[in-house]
Order: C-alpha cells, then sequence, then structure tokens
C-alpha cells in the first residue's frame, strides 16, 4: 500500500487544494477505503473507542429503563421550565443531523464535487444523530408508552391527532426526514456494498454484503436507474433540509411564551442546524482521516471549504441573536424584553455569555487561513461550536420558560445527575453506531471516489 | 406417564367411584380377541341390555380395566411408598390443604336493603352539621359524607363563627381523621392493652385517692369549652375535692383574659363588631388570621371591604404590627413596630387621645401615621374599634379596652360577653403550680386529655423532665407523641368526626359534635375516658352528651335535639353581653430594661399551618404555603430586611438563637415589613413524634420559650453557624416587576377615574377572524374574584386540594418546583422593603376563551367545552407538559412522579372525593372549576326541567372563602352575581394584553387610606432589595 504513505500538500500551497490526492488510481482507492472494512485486524483505538461508547450506551439503557420505572420527575424539569435537557438534546441531535444531508443533497445538486468525500460519513451521521434525537421525544412525554396517539392511526376512541399542535407536525416532520436519510444513505451504498462483496474473502461477510447490494453488478442499466434514483432522492432530501428544522422551530414560535415567539426562528434555526452540522463532521472527519490515513482522500480541500461554511452560518446565528435581543427590545412587550436582559444578565447569565463565545466569537478565528488549514486548530474550533449549539438550545428552552409572564410562578431548572446520563448515553448510542459503521460499512463512497482520479477524465476525454 | 399404559382413551375421568363401576362385573364366558372391540361391544351391550359403559375396555373386559377396578386404587398412584416418598406426598398435600385457606371463607350471611335507607342513595353525599375546635373554639361545619365515609368539610351557613366559611384547619381536619399515623390502640408502657385493662388500673388509682380527697389527683386538658366535658371534670373536682384541673394551650389567650381582668376585673370575652366600625385599630392582632372568631371577623370585615364608588361605607384599617401578618397587609396602613413597643404606641395614642397620660414620642412611629390616626379615631367616635393581639401583655388589651370604652366604641362596636371558655384561668400559673405539685411528688394521677404538653410546655418549667415524678400518667391524645412516649398509658384519641362531644364557639353559640364515622382505630373521647373516673364508667359518649342538653333543650327533648343536630347550633346559647365599665388606662408596670435592653427581641407566635404543633402530621397543612413567606414544611427565624444586613444573614443561612440562656439552631427567613432588632419564631415545628410527615420539619421554637416570655423575649443573639438549611418556598419572586398583575388603586384613585385598573393594560379588541365566534346558547361559566376582599387566609387553596384530590408530594418535591395547588394565592409586595404594601391574588385555572394551553396539546387532551371550561381529560394525556409551556398563568400542575399513591397509606385513599378522578403518572392536571359540582347541578336542574339557579354552584374555593371574595356562576345570565361583578368598572383579566380573554377576571383592589397618608399604590419593589433565593 504504497498509497498511505503520501506527504499530505503542505498549507499556504499556491494552487488550489485537491479534492483528491495526486497519484491515486481506480485501484489504489478502492484499495484503501475497501480494506479499512475488509481486513481482518480491528485497529486497537477502534475497539478502545468502540468499548466507551458501548458503556455510554448502556449507561443510557439504565437511564431509560429508571425513567419509564419512575417517571419523568427523576429530571430537573418542573413547573414552569416543563421541557429541560430532552427537548434541548432532540434539538441538537437533529441540528446536528443537518449537515449530512445538505452535503450529500444540496451539494450534489449544486455539483460541489468535493462533497464526495465527506457525504458518506456524513449521511451516517445524519441516521444515527436522528436515531438519538428521535429518542427523547417519546422519552420526554409523561406517559411514553402512549407515544403512538401522536400517529393518526384508526382506533375506537374515533380520535386523531390535534393537528394544530406543532408536536404533531413534529412527527411528520422527524419520520420522513429520518426515512428519506436512511434511503439516500443506504441507495448511495449499494455500488460499494457490490464492490464489498466482489472483494471480502469470509463467505459470511460476501453473503451478507451480497444480499445487501440488492444484486448489483454494475452494468449500465444498474448505472442508469441508481443516479436517477439518486437524483430524485436528492431533490426529495433538500426542502427536508430547510423544513425539518423549520418545525422544529415551530414547537416554540407556535407558543406564546416570551423568548420563543418569533418569527426569526425557522431560518435561524436552520442556520444554527447547519452550522452545527459542520461542526459535527469536522469533529469526526479530522481524527478519523488521521488515524486511518485518509488525509488523502479528505484533503486540507474540504477542511478549508467545511470551515468557509461554519464560519458563514456562524455568521448568520450571530444575526439571529442579534434580531432576537433587538425585537426583545423593539416589541415593546415587557416579557419580551425581560427575557432578553435575563438572558444576559439574570441567573443563567453564564450560559447565555458562554453561547456568545463559543457561537459567536470562536468561530471568527476562521477568518485566518492558518486556522482553516491547521486540522487541530479547526478540531478545537469544532468542538467549541458543539458546545455552543448545545448551549444555545439549554438558552432557548430554559431561559424563556423560567421566568416568563407571572414573576409568582418563576422559578429555576437544574439538570439532574439522569439528566446528564441520558444526554451522554445518547452520544454513547451515537458513537457506537458510527464505530460499528465505519468498521462494517465504506466511511467513504468509493465508487465516487474513483470518479475523481484521474482515470476518470481521461476516459471521458477519450 | 408409563409405556405401558393403553393407548386406548385413559379412564382417569372414570377413576371415581361410581355404580357401574363398584357393580359386579360378571365372569366372562370366553377369553374373546381382545382386539376385535367392535364384536365385543356389540355382545357386551346385548348382554346388558342397554348398560352405559365407559371405555372400549370395559367392554373388552380388557385386564387393565379388570385391575383398575379391583385396586384399590389406580395405576400409578401411591402404592407400595417407602417412607421418604411418604413425605413427600404428604408435604404436598398440605400445600395444597393450605391453599384452599385461602379461598374458604367464614360462612357470614350479608343481606342486601330490604327498604333502602330514607337518605342514602349510592353516589349521593349527604351533609351532617357538626362542629371543630381550636384552641377549644368551635367552628361550625357541614362535613360531607359518601357512602359513610367523611371526606369534606364545609362551613355552616347557621353557624355564628362560619357563616358558611371554613378555614384551612377546618378543611385540613379530614387528613387529620385519616392520618396514617394516628395512634390505633390502647397502650400500656409501649404494649398493646384492652380498654378494660386501663379501666381497672384508673379504678385503683382513684380509689386510692379516694382517701386523700384526690389530693394527688390532676387532669391536665386543653382549653375547655364543652360544656359536657367541663360538667364531667366539675362532677369529679366534686367528688374529689383536692384535685386540681388545669388548661393548658400553647398558643392560648392568658394575654386576653388577665387584660379583661385588669380592665374590668372580671374575665369577660371581646366581641368585636367589624361590620359596624368605620375605622379599625389593631395594636399586633392578627385578627384575620388567628383568634377564636377569624372567619366571622373576616367575614365581617371583608364586608366594610366591598367597595362602592365613592368609597361610601368602607372601612379603614390601620394595623400596628410586629409579625407582617394577613391583617397587615389588609391594612390601609400598616406601622412596622417590635412587640414589646406596642405598648408604648397604645400608651402614646391614649395621651393623643386623651384616655390617658401624655407620654413622650416614640422615635419609630411616624407623626403622620399617629395623628392620622388620632383624627380618623375621633372622627369616628362609636365606630371605631381598637383590638389587641392575644401575643402582647394584658396592658395592652387593657388599652384597647381603654381605647374603646374612650371612644365610645364599647356597646357599639365592641360587646363584652362572658367567655365561652367553661372556666376561664390563668393557664400558666395552673401549669406552673402542676409543674411544682409533680416536682413535689404531690401528684400521684395526672390524666391528660389531648394536647402535647412535655412538647408544649414552656422550656423552663421542664414539664416533661418533672412528668416522670408521676405515679400514674395517662395521656389521652391522637398520637403517640412526645408526651404519650413519658406516659405509662397512652389512650388513642378518637377524631372529632368520630366521637359525640360539644363545643362553644367564641360567642358562646354552642354545638353538639355529631360523629360521622364510628372510630377508625380503638380511640376514646375525652368524655369516655372521664366517663372511666365516675361512678358509670361504660356510659358512651353519646348518652353523656344527651344528658348535658337534657335540661337545656327543654320538654320537647328529642324534637330539639335532631333540630340542634341538624342546624349544628343549640339556639339562644350565645353568651350574655355583660355590662362591664373599664377602670381606665392601666398602670405602667415598669419593666427591668425594658425595650432598652440590648440584642433582638424574639416574637413567638404560633405557626400559621401548623398552629401549635398539633397539625403538623397534616401533610396538607404541611403543604400549604404560609400567608405571606410562602414556605412550606418549615419554619424559620424571620427577620427584616434591615436587620438581616446588619447582621449579614441570607436567606437559609443556618443561626443560633439564643435567649433566656436558651438556644436553638434556625435558618433564616428574611421579610419584608418585619420590624427591625425583632425576630419572629413560630412554635409547632420540630416535632419528633409526631409521625411521618412532621417529623423532623422545622425547628423547635418551644425550646426557647420560657414561661416569663411566652410570646415577647428580649435580650436574644443571633449568631451564624455557617451551615444553611434549605427551604421549600413555593412562590421564589413576590416582585410583580412593574408588570400589571395585581391591581390596586385607592378609593381616590377610583373617584379619579373609575378604570383606573385599564390605565397600563387592555385587553386587545377582538380581531377580524374568518372564523366565526362559537355559538353561545348555553351556560357560559365565569369567575370573578375581589382582589379588595381576599385576605390571603389559604382556605380556598386547601379546599381546592380537598375536593380534587390534590396529592401532597413532600418538601423536597416543592423545593423542585413541583407542588400540585391547582389554586394558589400569589403574592406580591410593593414600595418599600422596611413597610411594603401587599397585594394577595388567588390564581385558579382561567378558563381562557382562546386558551395557548389548547392549541399546542397534541392528542386533544385539553379542550374547550361549549359551557366554556377549559377541561382537561387525564386518559387522554401523554405528558408532553407543552400545556403547561403554553399556559401564561402557569396553573397546570403535572404529575411528575405518581403522587397520587407517594404519601397515600391505605387510610389516605379513605380520603379521596370519589366525583374527581385520581390522577397517574405522567398526566397534567389543573383547575376544572370543580366540574363534578358544575355537572352535579346541572344533573339536577335538567331532571326539574330549568335552568340552574345562579349561586346554586359553588366551586369549592368559593365556598370555603370567608371574605366572600370568590364568586362563581354563569356569564349568560346577566343577572348573575358573577355578570354583575364582571360589569365592574374594576374587572380586569389578568394577563388580558395577550388577547386569551379569561373567564376568570379579578376586580382591582381598592385602599382607604387616610387623605393626609395617601400614597399611591406602588407595585414596583427596588431592584437592589434581591428577594429571591435561586432553589432547587
Amino acid at each position: 500500500m504504497s498509497t498511505q504513505k503520501r506527504e499530505p500538500t503542505p498549507p499556504g500551497q499556491a494552487t488550489p487544494v485537491p479534492v483528491i490526492e495526486p497519484g491515486h488510481t481506480f485501484a489504489s482507492v478502492t484499495d484503501q477505503i475497501g480494506q479499512i472494512v475488509l481486513s481482518r485486524r480491528t485497529p486497537t483505538f477502534w475497539w478502545v473507542g468502540f468499548g466507551i461508547s458501548f458503556l455510554l450506551m448502556m449507561a443510557l439503557l439504565a437511564s431509560i429503563g429508571y425513567l419509564l420505572l419512575k417517571g419523568t420527575g427523576i429530571w430537573g424539569i418542573n413547573i414552569p421550565v416543563g421541557w429541560g435537557f430532552a427537548i434541548i438534546n432532540f434539538v441538537w441531535w437533529i441540528g446536528i443531523g443537518h449537515a449530512g444531508t445538505l452535503i450529500s443533497a444540496i451539494l450534489l445538486l449544486l455539483r460541489q464535487e468535493w462533497r464526495t468525500s465527506i457525504n458518506r460519513f456524513a449521511e451516517a451521521m445524519t441516521l444515527f444523530a436522528v436515531a438519538s434525537a428521535g429518542l427523547f421525544p417519546i422519552l420526554h412525554m409523561g406517559r411514553p408508552w402512549l407515544a403512538y396517539w401522536l400517529l393518526p392511526y384508526p382506533n375506537t376512541m374515533a380520535l386523531w391527532p390535534q393537528w394544530r399542535s406543532p408536536l404533531v407536525w413534529d412527527v411528520f416532520a422527524v419520520s420522513t426526514y429520518a426515512t428519506v436519510s436512511a434511503l439516500f444513505w443506504y441507495i448511495g451504498l449499494i455500488p460499494d456494498l457490490a464492490t464489498l462483496r466482489d472483494r471480502a474473502r469470509k463467505k459470511s461477510f460476501q453473503i451478507v454484503y451480497g444480499m445487501l447490494a440488492l444484486g448489483w453488478r454494475g452494468s449500465a442499466v444498474h448505472w442508469h436507474r441508481y443516479e436517477t434514483a439518486y437524483l430524485l432522492l436528492a431533490g426529495l432530501a433538500t426542502p427536508l433540509v430547510i423544513s425539518v428544522h423549520t418545525v422544529v422551530s415551530f414547537d416554540f414560535t407556535i407558543a406564546i411564551t416570551p423568548g420563543w415567539h418569533s418569527t426569526i426562528f425557522p431560518p435561524y434555526f436552520v442556520a444554527g442546524a447547519i452550522y452545527a452540522g459542520f461542526a459535527m463532521v469536522l469533529t469526526l472527519s479530522i481524527p478519523l482521516r488521521k488515524l486511518y490515513r485518509l488525509e488523502g482522500f479528505i484533503t486540507l480541500r474540504h477542511l478549508q471549504n467545511m470551515a468557509k461554511i461554519l464560519l458563514a452560518t456562524g455568521l448568520i446565528v450571530g444575526y439571529g441573536y442579534m434580531i432576537e435581543a433587538f425585537m426583545g427590545w423593539y416589541s415593546g412587550v415587557p416579557s419580551e424584553g425581560y427575557v432578553t436582559t435575563s438572558r444576559m444578565l439574570g441567573p443563567y447569565r453564564p450560559a447565555y455569555w458562554a453561547l456568545i463565545f463559543c457561537n459567536i466569537l470562536t468561530p471568527q478565528a476562521l477568518w485566518f487561513k492558518k486556522v482553516r488549514s491547521t486540522p487541530g486548530l479547526l478540531f478545537i474550533v469544532a468542538m467549541v461550536v458543539n458546545v455552543g449549539m448545545w448551549l444555545e438550545r439549554f438558552v432557548i428552552v430554559v431561559t424563556s420558560l423560567h421566568r416568563d409572564f407571572l414573576p409568582s410562578s418563576w422559578g429555576m431548572y437544574h439538570g439532574t445527575m439522569w439528566d446528564w446520563s441520558t444526554f451522554i448515553g445518547t452520544i454513547g448510542l451515537f458513537l457506537s453506531l458510527l464505530f460499528l459503521f465505519i468498521r462494517f460499512l465504506p466511511m467513504i463512497s468509493i465508487f465516487e471516489m474513483r470518479t475523481l482520479v484521474p482515470e476518470a477524465e481521461v476516459r471521458e476525454e477519450a | 406417564m408409563s409405556s405401558d399404559r393403553p393407548l386406548l382413551p385413559a379412564y382417569a375421568p372414570a377413576a371415581a367411584p361410581s355404580p357401574a363401576a363398584s357393580a359386579p362385573v360378571p365372569a366372562p364366558a370366553a377369553e374373546p380377541d381382545p382386539l376385535d372391540f367392535l364384536a365385543l361391544a356389540r355382545r357386551r351391550t346385548a348382554e346388558r341390555g342397554g348398560e352405559p359403559w365407559r371405555s372400549l375396555e370395559e367392554l373388552a373386559e380388557a385386564p387393565e380395566f379388570e385391575s383398575m377396578i379391583h385396586r384399590e386404587f389406580p395405576e400409578n398412584t401411591v402404592e407400595g411408598i417407602d417412607r421418604r416418598e411418604l413425605f413427600k406426598y404428604m408435604s404436598a398435600s398440605f400445600a395444597l390443604a393450605g391453599l384452599t385457606a385461602c379461598t374458604r371463607q367464614p360462612t357470614e350471611k350479608i343481606v342486601p336493603y330490604v327498604r333502602q335507607p330514607e337518605e342514602i342513595v349510592p353516589g349521593k353525599p349527604l351533609f351532617y352539621a357538626t362542629a371543630a375546635t381550636l384552641g377549644g373554639y368551635a367552628t361550625g361545619l357541614l362535613v360531607e359524607s359518601q357512602q359513610g365515609r367523611p371526606t369534606k368539610a364545609e362551613g355552616n351557613p347557621l353557624h355564628p363563627a362560619s357563616l358558611g366559611a371554613s378555614d384551612a384547619f377546618c378543611q385540613a381536619a379530614l387528613y387529620d381523621l385519616y392520618d396514617p399515623d394516628r395512634s390505633k390502640t390502647l397502650l400500656y408502657l409501649e404494649e398493646i392493652r384492652p380498654w378494660a385493662a386501663f379501666l381497672g388500673a384508673i379504678r385503683v388509682a382513684i380509689e386510692a385517692e379516694r382517701i386523700g380527697r384526690g389530693a394527688g389527683l390532676r387532669i391536665l386538658t386543653e382549653t375547655v369549652t364543652s360544656p359536657t366535658l367541663a360538667a364531667q371534670i366539675q362532677g369529679i373536682l366534686r367528688a374529689f375535692p383536692a384535685a386540681k384541673w388545669i388548661q393548658w394551650e400553647p398558643a392560648g389567650r392568658d394575654n386576653a383574659r388577665a387584660g379583661a381582668m385588669l380592665a374590668f376585673g372580671e374575665p369577660v370575652e371581646t366581641i368585636p363588631r367589624f361590620d359596624r366600625a368605620d375605622v379599625v385599630l389593631c395594636l399586633d392582632a392578627d385578627f384575620l388570621s388567628c383568634g377564636p372568631g377569624q372567619l366571622r371577623w373576616a367575614r365581617d370585615f371583608a364586608s366594610r371591604r366591598r367597595f362602592r364608588p365613592g368609597g361610601a361605607g368602607m372601612n379603614r384599617l390601620y394595623a400596628v404590627e410586629s409579625t407582617p401578618g394577613n391583617t397587615g397587609a389588609k391594612a390601609d396602613h400598616r406601622l412596622p413596630l417590635r412587640a414589646g413597643d406596642v405598648e408604648g404606641f397604645g400608651r402614646l395614642l391614649a395621651g393623643e387621645l386623651g384616655a390617658g397620660a401624655k407620654t413622650a414620642p416614640i422615635p419609630s412611629v411616624p407623626p403622620a401615621f399617629l395623628s392620622a390616626l388620632v383624627s380618623d379615631l375621633q372622627g369616628s367616635r362609636g365606630r371605631s374599634l381598637v383590638l389587641a393581639g392575644d401575643g402582647q401583655p394584658p396592658a395592652v388589651h387593657a388599652i384597647a379596652h381603654a381605647l374603646n370604652a374612650a371612644l365610645g366604641n364599647a356597646g357599639n362596636t365592641v360587646a363584652y360577653v362572658s367567655p365561652a371558655d367553661a372556666q376561664p384561668s390563668d393557664q400558666l400559673a395552673l401549669l406552673r403550680e402542676l409543674v411544682n405539685d409533680m416536682d413535689a411528688g404531690r401528684v400521684r394521677t395526672l390524666i391528660i386529655l389531648g394536647g402535647n404538653p412535655a412538647f408544649t410546655a414552656p422550656a423552663d418549667l421542664r414539664f416533661a423532665e418533672k412528668l416522670g415524678k408521676v405515679d400514674l400518667r395517662a395521656h389521652l391524645s391522637p398520637h403517640q407523641d412526645e408526651t404519650s412516649r413519658l406516659c405509662q398509658w397512652h389512650i388513642p384519641q378518637a377524631h372529632f368526626l368520630e366521637a359525640w362531644s360539644d363545643a362553644r364557639a367564641y360567642d358562646g353559640t354552642a354545638s353538639i359534635v355529631q360523629p360521622l364515622i364510628a372510630p377508625l382505630y380503638a380511640g376514646r373521647s375525652a368524655h369516655e375516658v372521664l366517663g372511666a373516673l365516675s361512678d358509670q364508667p361504660e356510659r358512651s359518649a353519646y348518652e353523656i352528651v344527651r344528658d348535658t342538653w337534657r335540661g337545656p333543650l327543654g320538654a320537647h327533648f328529642e324534637a330539639a335535639w335532631r333540630r340542634a343536630l341538624h342546624d349544628g347550633i343549640l339556639p339562644d346559647t350565645a353568651s350574655p353581653v355583660r355590662a362591664v365599665t373599664s377602670r381606665g388606662m392601666p398602670p405602667e408596670i415598669p419593666r427591668a430594661g425594658a425595650s432598652a435592653a440590648p440584642g433582638l427581641e424574639v416574637i413567638f407566635r404560633p405557626d400559621p399551618m401548623i398552629w401549635d404543633g398539633r397539625f403538623a402530621n397534616n401533610g396538607w397543612l404541611q403543604e400549604l404555603p404560609k400567608p405571606l413567606t410562602k414556605l412550606t414544611w418549615d419554619n424559620a427565624a424571620i427577620v427584616s430586611v434591615g436587620t438581616a444586613a446588619r447582621l449579614k444573614l441570607a436567606k437559609e443561612d443556618v443561626v443560633r438563637l439564643s435567649v433566656g440562656g436558651r438556644s436553638v439552631q434556625a435558618p433564616v427567613w428574611i421579610e419584608p415589613g418585619h420590624p427591625d432588632d425583632s425576630v419572629t419564631v413560630h412554635f409547632g415545628y420540630g416535632r419528633t413524634r409526631s409521625g411521618r410527615f412532621g417529623n423532623g420539619a422545622g425547628f423547635n421554637a418551644y425550646a426557647i420559650r420560657s414561661s416569663d416570655a411566652l410570646w415577647i423575649g428580649r435580650g436574644a443573639t443571633i449568631e451564624k453557624t455557617g451551615a444553611t438549611h434549605p427551604l421549600a418556598c413555593t412562590q421564589l419572586h413576590q416582585n410583580m416587576e412593574g408588570r400589571d398583575l395585581a391591581r390596586a388603586g385607592n378609593v381616590s384613585d377610583f373617584q379619579a377615574d373609575p378604570n383606573f385598573a385599564h390605565r397600563r393594560t387592555k385587553a386587545p379588541e377582538p380581531e377580524e377572524s374568518m372564523y366565526p365566534e362559537y355559538p353561545s346558547d348555553t351556560y357560559a361559566w365565569g369567575m370573578a374574584i375581589d382582589l379588595n376582599q381576599c385576605v390571603g387566609c389559604n382556605a380556598c387553596v386547601i379546599a381546592c386540594q380537598s375536593e380534587n384530590n390534590i396529592p401532597v408530594v413532600g418538601k423536597d418535591q416543592v423545593r423542585r418546583g413541583r407542588e400540585m395547588h391547582w389554586l394558589r394565592i400569589d403574592h406580591y409586595y410593593g414600595g418599600e422593603p422596611a413597610n411594603p404594601q401587599h397585594y394577595f391574588q388567588p390564581v385558579p385555572c382561567m378558563h381562557c376563551e382562546k386558551a395557548p394551553c389548547e392549541l399546542v396539546c397534541p392528542v386533544a387532551a385539553t379542550v374547550h367545552s361549549a359551557e366554556g371550561l377549559n377541561d382537561m381529560i387525564y386518559n387522554r394525556c401523554v405528558g408532553t407538559r407543552y400545556c403547561s409551556n403554553n399556559c401564561p398563568y402557569k396553573v397546570r400542575r403535572f404529575n411528575f412522579y405518581h403522587y397520587s399513591t407517594q404519601f397515600r397509606a391505605p387510610s389516605l385513599k379513605m380520603l379521596t372525593n370519589p366525583d374527581v378522578t385520581v390522577r397517574w403518572r405522567g398526566v397534567m392536571e389543573k383547575c376544572t372549576y370543580c366540574v363534578q359540582r358544575i355537572n352535579g347541578s346541572k344533573i339536577a336542574s335538567e331532571i326539574e326541567g330549568r335552568r340552574v339557579r345562579d349561586g346554586e354552584i359553588t366551586t369549592a374555593c368559593a365556598q370555603a372563602c370567608p371574605a366572600d371574595a370568590i364568586v362563581f356562576g354563569d356569564l349568560a345570565d346577566p343577572k348573575s352575581r358573577v355578570s354583575q361583578l364582571r360589569r365592574d368598572p374594576r374587572t380586569y383579566g389578568l394577563l388580558e394584553e395577550l388577547g386569551t380573554r379569561p373567564r376568570t377576571t379579578y376586580l382591582a383592589g381598592v385602599r382607604n387610606p387616610h387623605p393626609s397618608l395617601s400614597s399611591p399604590m406602588r407595585t414596583d419593589w427596588p431592584q437592589s432589595y434581591a428577594n429571591e433565593t435561586e432553589q432547587g
């Protein structure tokens, strides 16, 4: 595997950084990506990483078990703060999912070919984030075993969901999103599954990959149908990027609660979601390319592009904060104004100012090319943004509720041990799924990468 | 199954002997082929002439069948077993035999109604008149009985101390009845004994006392107004002339009695007539929340607060107050004064009014306040009223009497009557004498009827310690409490709803205390215990009480008795008015270094909710927020803002409070309006043997309450311990933040602009809508709450809890902000922290016509009814809590845990109202406007073919309210009371600017200040004063 030993392109190079390292051939691409999955030896770091993630996932199971046994009282929620970590985490995870869909669908439609090396695991990340997110709306209910009552199904009570409630819209938005994302991801995997089937040595792998590959033989008809289906799904997924988080933001904007009742929320939430999602893609891709020596595929060009998107969406989010504060004053509504000042000066001011630091100040470092092209620094910025986006949801959910209209009912909210264990547990679930994914499926699209190597171009010219 | 078993149908079902099986079977003539069953069957059937057969083997006379017939047991059963096998089978058989015991019941024949009792209709409650006592004074009640199970207490409209209202204590009496920690058996040295054993022991002791004419016999009771009990005790005292009867009430009225002695030379009771008084001055008298007639007084007072345009007929209340209370909160002018300075104030005022010698001005009394008060009192001679509090020394009471005499109030706004107490006495002096006697070994038999003197007696008397010197100690008590532990005999006391008795109200009106249920446990009443000392030890309380009234009720006793039980009062039993004349101002007794003494003053008060500690195990009362501090489950050392700043104290700091050489550790609570250099401690907390709710809650203030400073201690010190104690407060923020929530103005504001309540905030005009308004051709339920009337007494909160099966959640959950009260009373401060204005605002569900909660529920669990109710469908609720988030009034309550079973001992299940669903975990709940009552009345009206009449439906809160502040009714009927109140210009909707169109509306408060002291009503609050502690 001579390709592994290539030097990364030095930063500050005059020519644009390529999206694939020079020197790759069809075979080298297939070999290098395929061998991560097919090699018999599982790297030590994988075992360590998966082990920790799995333990965290068990903590999630324990937390859910205790929750079902005792009730939502084990969390810190109360009256007035009826929503806490569960909704914060839900919005955070859903937001993280967005980058995957954006990269795979919108950038595909925009013919951004640099997306190729990151779309596969970004999509996987979307799926796992949606899985983590999807747990929370169910768990946060007082009687989670009745969650299916939010679905319109024929029943003896002759009752349908209450369609004016944004929570019902949520059910549809999130389930549609999860379905389309899963389909999109799976269809994109089919040619690669066939490649793995053909290259697998073990019988069991051949059978499993063979079944998953759905009989893909790489004929022109297959490719034709594949391209059509993929493009159609991309077209379907594109509006979802916008709609899901818009609907999630409706959970807040439809309410009359000060700090929630605002028209800025849908665009601001979508931008925030993309922001959070790209931060998470960076957080995952930087260690992965290092550990699996994929610098040749996920090049600095990718990192730089993502950093630019991070900066742009970060600025939109900053604009959102500004407008929120402005509207608090401009509306002339005392409770709105109070919530705005209470966020900045009230008991939760540390969360607010930490949020400003994480989401507005830190990303300004990305104006510097030096930061954009240093993976270590980028990783730090991305981590800070991840934290910041969680804080943003905390500030929105908690500070708006804890002091609303009647001062007599004002209260405080703190997450309990179970809140934290559930939250950290979903991180465990997310990472466990991700580790399984990188072990058993190609984390970079092999066939799409092959279109980027010079051989592909030569053939087209010929 | 063994392998040699035949393949043909098993004969197990036929194993039981049957006539056919036992019939002799003829031997076969020839052995046929055993497999030719068909042929055999035909042959046998023919031979036997159609006799039934059981199996083909029988027909074939197969050897298996033969052997089965001849063997004693079927094959493979117990035959030829060894010892071990036998034991196995035996044990299995015994185990099975044991199982039959599980289902076998003794024969007890139950008989259905042959004739249904006339009054009992399943599902329909009955109401019985009875009376609850507190401090001895009765409040008449009508108690609801659901199929023989008391579930709800309401005031008795015929009773002079109730007039239909009830207070938190009366409402919570039901909880006491079903208290799971009630004492259940008679105990001798912690061992269960029958009643006969006690009778035997007490008879021996009594006989022994006969020799010394009872010199060693003492009876210790609480304040007794019961004529029957008093007659019984007097009877015993006649038989044992040397015996003594001591009454001890920790929150007693010794001061009032001594004050009357000082003023009139006899212990007359003062009956204030607030309905006749134009100007009221309270000298540290919190008549709205404590005192023998607080319900009646609140009703009378509120009747003069009902605002009529122009302010005509409205009274003016001046409160000179130490510990801030409801009375001070409702006062038009409140002067915070250390409790020890009130006497000086009284003398100063008397001097100004010419009723006494002029005294030097007191620096803490603003001259403007004094001159306004003097002008008002002088301007309304014969129509003013001066009242002294029970915590004030006798001299203050005497001053009040002198002032009333000087102002011509006696006979007009104040009546003096014979006290309702059966034997007015100086309780403290008698208790001290008892303790001395015990110490000297002069007491051989001590019968303690009720009360908990080992816990409540002044600390310096060391009652508990000396109690051990008495030979025979018997204690009648509802709980096995601190005193019971020190007595050999503990007799469980029957609850007043379990036993016959009688009692007098503050004005002397007697009521029969009628039981609604047989004692749940082996409870005995005081009458029965005293009966044990008499010649007829086995007489029932019923007979004893009837005997008392046989004479007074006259010739037609049975009819009069039934009448008295039905009405709840005995006619013409009110105490006669006494013509007494005040002897003028009491002489000044110079106290050694009185208020000049260094150090703090400690004010002792009974707890507003658990009183002297007797309600410590009452979950409802423990969790009921105290009217001003909104604390639950704890008492605190309450200090003023200024004192806290001076001593650098913060809320929840634990301090060591020392007075008179005794000290106690207490958490601090800072209360605006408290006088400086003064600490209020509420006694009643710190119980160690009250039960699951009361044990360990709060600190024991009795530990520093000594007999020489029963109400006011001087020279106290406070030192910080560095520790903190978490306190559970239900309202962290008592500042309106400049919002227009509890609206109020002065009379002059109203005169200037009757719409003053709408000056700042208005409801939005109805917007154009594509949808037509919902047709309203039926009832439109609504509620009006007059903030001018509300005195913040909490009766409505607990009435709601009782009516609607609202669970108790415990201190930890309250601290987490999860209390479940459907109705809360918000309390706000305004103005200066040293002497703030107070605002009470009861907040039930607003039943918004445009309800934000209904919009956001994903499963339609909260929907609007055609009559305008915002209905909550518990079994549809999945618990997203979105409705609560979107409720601007935050009146929704969520079952974070399975609260309905958390503290629900089996006995507490009896407390539930069968008409209201008990809610499950994970379900949202809230005020329903008592929909069960609405539907009950609607059904009744539909049967009679009419509309529901105005006033026919009262919600539990409105029914309990002593101040008549809450009115419920039909807004579709323009003549209904609630509709009329809606048209009042003071009516406004809380947060109406949001467009929710609340069905619950408020009438802005109007205060009636003296023109020279008139200051605008303020809702602002200095930002520098941080009122809230962020708990949780």
